[in-house]
């Protein structure tokens, strides 16, 4: 078994591996430059085009992106998690009231451990208990909101903490907004994971054909576990960036951030079947849909009208990928 | 309240085909390209009532693109198509099935959820006066098709919770409740055991002797000597021959099926040709030592040595898949050991299995064994990386793997990084092989290695074992197809009720009716 002598693989070069590439991942990559353009050209007058503007774009929507690179995970493992959004408000809370009691580093952990520990208690039930992650992530949506709620008295918790603010979406690094250095950090490394690792490959498998993956032996139920606890976590760090950049953390941070999430994940391409994802794809996803929410009220339009325009385009979008399969 | 039936199947399947011709549907010089690649060829196939024709020939003949031409799905480029002596156009579905014509679906086509009846007249339900769904109606009307039929199966039982032998039957019901007078069966038995084959055949009989004209499409040949009246056979686009059963034996289809290459290739399948390298002072390479397991299994013993070949046959419910899922880890174990090159190993999950030495090719190579939408590259990996740290995943090394594995099983796919699911059945089925040799395993077991596939990828897929068996390896394999058992098999074991019920050494199983006979325990 130590024979080499294999012929080289075609299209190994740059052009071959361009033409390799999923044009449907190219759609909406497409999508996103004549949306952009369409709006660079249309709202050239109200300063669209302004650094400004656009930064604010990456900072709007790096919430989303963070959130969106561990759904990518989730639903190409075939299954869905409701309870980030109110999980971020959670981790937001319990980060704010430890940063007041113990201080950054504590603030910070407590943080991450509330985004890991709703992931395990998901993680648990959907695994373990045999309860369908839909369901289980329902449940935890309204749990995790319930709990920030109520440990808060509804109060929001101010966080006095620059160390923090400034680490966790406050400050701009020279030009460079904190909070797209975050998102550029959560997209590379999720994708990395997801495309040149053995756990990555688990994931689709596992998406793809759960009973082939068990019988390939891949422990299926420790992939699931281990996307909805990687999802829990990364709802935490978003959690603490909206606590960072709002200087708050309260219990309707994040509310509804999930229907957001997923869009973007199923706009960048990945199967809501499982088994096909794309963590590149969902950020090009999360920021399409911030720059249609900009674009759109940059139009005029009010918030309502935003709504409905930007929902109806992501109908459209999914539409014609999948229509033209 | 009074059931009033709206469409009441009065006519009489005799009386109806008394006053017709002889030949029930006749194709007449069919030709059919794609995109420039000739399909067929001038091809001419007819049957005729009360006769079961089987039409056979290696995957890619054109057996599959006549019959979509029959269906209506495909167009002819030329050609006419006769039904009862008169030229018909065949647009779509709806007009061969206006014309009697229905094709009895591989890949079964019901709905688990419904009840037969509900399945049977799907898409044409029977109604009350007010319109609202008669399920009295429904259930008697299926009756009637059952009670012409011959079978006892109770309507209003869940499809999902029959046995696929029920399906079968319940899809042939579906077809004649819509006037169907000419079937097409393609591969109806790959997914059932032995008894339930012997059903649909039993079925068969009734359906042909009421003058029904069946065309049945078949990789296995015993089967089609228990059942047809005519064999045609096609290769490369042609129809090469139709004959009666009686003049057209079993050596002279297989040889005009595969052309030149038969003679070469036939031989090689005999195990007495090679010698296994047999060590009788080594431990076996697999040892069993009295398993019982949640699903079945009842104090089993068996014992595989280096270079082994042993066949596991058994009648439905004998425990023969049960036995090889409790081995790897998919069925609890409750009781027993397994031992690997003399070493007591504990499975409780495949990736024990795995790191024991073990290997397994499961039945349902669609469901179990590939994740079709992923590519051959991402299959063929997917064992080697299932478990513990790999670290950076470089492309190029899952690229030379798949590569090396497509060469050497003769995998026909343009690229490794094609989607599995766009392969053949028989290159699937080579794919699952591949990405278990990569593995290395020192015990390979097969749950019906070759069911489904044509005789090019089936000879391909024993010799593979062969050599791997040569190389000091044990194979176990499963078949229900007995002829194919006795051709690759060093010993044969015969289970009954969860136990290894009889041995046969090879001068024991000169032929099929000696195992046979072993099976029934007579």
């Amino acid at each position: 078994m130590s024979t080499t002598t294999v012929a080289p693989r075609e299209g190994s070069s740059g052009l071959g591996r361009l033409k390799r590439l999923d044009w449907r991942q190219n759609l909406i990559f497409l999508g996103f430059v004549g949306i952009f353009v369409i709006f660079a050209v249309t709202l050239s007058s109200k300063g669209f085009l302004n650094p400004d503007n656009l930064l604010n774009i990456v900072r709007q929507t790096s919430t989303i992106s963070v959130m969106a690179v561990g759904m990518v995970f989730v639903i190409g493992a075939a299954q869905i998690d409701l309870s980030v959004g109110s999980t971020a408000g959670l981790a937001s809370v319990t980060a704010a009231v430890a940063i007041s009691s113990w201080g950054t580093v504590p603030g910070i952990l407590v943080g991450l451990a509330t985004g890991i520990a709703v992931g395990g208690i998901n993680g648990f039930f959907v695994t373990v208990v045999g309860v369908p992650s839909f369901l289980t992530t329902l449940g935890m949506l309204g749990i995790a909101e319930g709990a920030a709620m109520w440990a808060t008295g509804a109060v929001p918790q101010n966080i006095v903490d620059p160390t923090f603010t400034n680490l966790f979406g406050s400050a701009d690094i020279g030009p460079v907004p904190g909070l797209l250095v975050w998102t550029l950090v959560a997209v590379g490394l999720g994708h990395v994971v997801l495309r040149r690792t053995a756990f990555g490959r688990r994931v689709l498998a596992t998406g793809g054909n759960t009973r082939a993956a068990l019988f390939s032996g891949v422990n299926t139920k420790r992939v699931v576990f281990a996307v909805l606890v990687l999802s829990g976590a990364l709802a935490g760090v978003a959690g603490m960036l909206y606590a960072g950049r709002f200087h708050t953390g309260s219990y309707q941070t994040g509310t509804g951030d999930e229907l957001s999430v997923i869009a973007a994940v199923i706009l960048g391409g990945t199967s809501l079947f499982g088994g096909r994802a794309s963590v590149v794809g969902a950020l090009i996803g999360s920021l399409m849909i911030g720059l249609l929410n900009n674009g759109l009220i940059l139009m005029g339009l009010d918030s309502s009208q935003q709504q409905i325009a930007s929902g109806a385009i992501i109908i459209l979008a999914v539409a014609i990928t999948r229509s033209s399969r | 309240m009074e059931v009033r039936v709206t469409e009441a199947r009065t006519h009489s399947v005799e009386a109806e085909v008394a006053s017709r011709s002889p030949t029930a549907v006749a194709m007449r010089r069919i030709s059919m390209s794609f995109g420039g690649v000739r399909a067929l060829e001038d091809v001419d196939f007819d049957v005729r009532w009360g006769e079961v024709h089987a039409l056979l020939g290696e995957n890619g003949a054109g057996k599959s693109t006549l019959m979509k031409i029959l269906e209506g799905v495909y167009r002819p480029d030329s050609g006419e198509i006769l039904v009862e002596g008169k030229p018909v156009s065949l647009r779509s579905a709806d007009d061969a099935r206006a014309h009697g014509i229905a094709m009895v679906f591989q890949e079964f086509s019901l709905v688990p959820t419904l009840t037969v009846a509900q399945n049977v007249l799907l898409g044409n339900e029977r109604k009350t006066r007010l319109g609202l769904l008669d399920d009295r109606a429904a259930v008697e009307t299926t009756s009637r098709i059952f009670e012409e039929m011959n079978v006892d199966l109770d309507p209003r039982a869940e499809i999902g919770a029959l046995p696929a032998g029920y399906w079968q039957i319940t899809e042939i019901a579906k077809a004649l409740s819509q006037h169907a007078r000419i079937l097409v069966l393609d591969e109806p038995t790959a997914s059932l055991t032995k008894d339930e084959t012997q059903a649909l055949f039993d079925q068969l009989r009734v359906l042909r002797a009421a003058g029904i004209a069946i065309v049945y499409i078949s990789h296995r040949m015993a089967e089609i000597y228990d059942i047809a009246d005519r064999i045609t056979v096609m290769r490369d686009g042609r129809k090469i021959r139709t004959d009666t059963v009686a003049q057209f034996p079993v050596g002279e289809v297989i040889s005009e099926m595969l052309g030149r290459a038969a003679e070469r290739q036939l031989r090689r399948v005999n195990p007495q040709t090679t010698s296994p390298v047999h060590d009788p002072a080594a431990p076996p390479l697999l040892q069993i030592r009295g398993l019982h397991s949640a699903n079945g299994i009842n104090g089993l013993d068996l014992e595989i040595r280096a270079g082994e070949i042993v066949g596991l046959a058994g009648l439905m419910g004998s425990g023969r898949s049960e036995l090889v899922r409790a081995v790897f880890g998919i069925d609890k174990v409750t009781a027993g050991t397994i031992s690997v090159a003399g070493r007591e190993v504990k499975i409780r999950n495949p990736r024990d299995a795995i790191e024991a030495g073990l290997a397994l090719v499961p039945e349902d190579r669609r469901v179990e064994g590939l994740v079709l939408a992923h590519t051959v590259e991402a299959n063929t990996r997917l064992p080697t990386i299932a478990a513990g740290w790999h670290g950076w995943l470089a492309t190029n090394v899952g690229d030379q793997l798949a590569q090396k594995m497509v060469e050497r099983l003769d995998v026909r796919t343009s690229s490794v990084r094609k989607p599995v699911g766009l392969l053949s059945g028989g290159n699937q089925q080579k794919v699952v092989i591949g990405k278990w040799l990569l593995t290395e395993p020192e015990v390979f077991m097969l749950d019906e290695p070759t069911a489904g596939i044509d005789i090019g990828a089936k000879l391909q897929i024993i010799e593979t074992l062969r050599q791997f068996a040569d190389g000091g390896k044990a194979v176990l394999v499963i078949s229900s197809e007995l002829q194919e058992l006795l051709e690759i098999s060093d010993r044969i074991v015969v289970l009954r009720d969860g136990r290894a019920d009889r041995e046969l050494t090879p001068d024991e199983f000169e032929s099929e009716e000696a195992l046979h006979r072993a099976l029934q325990g007579v």
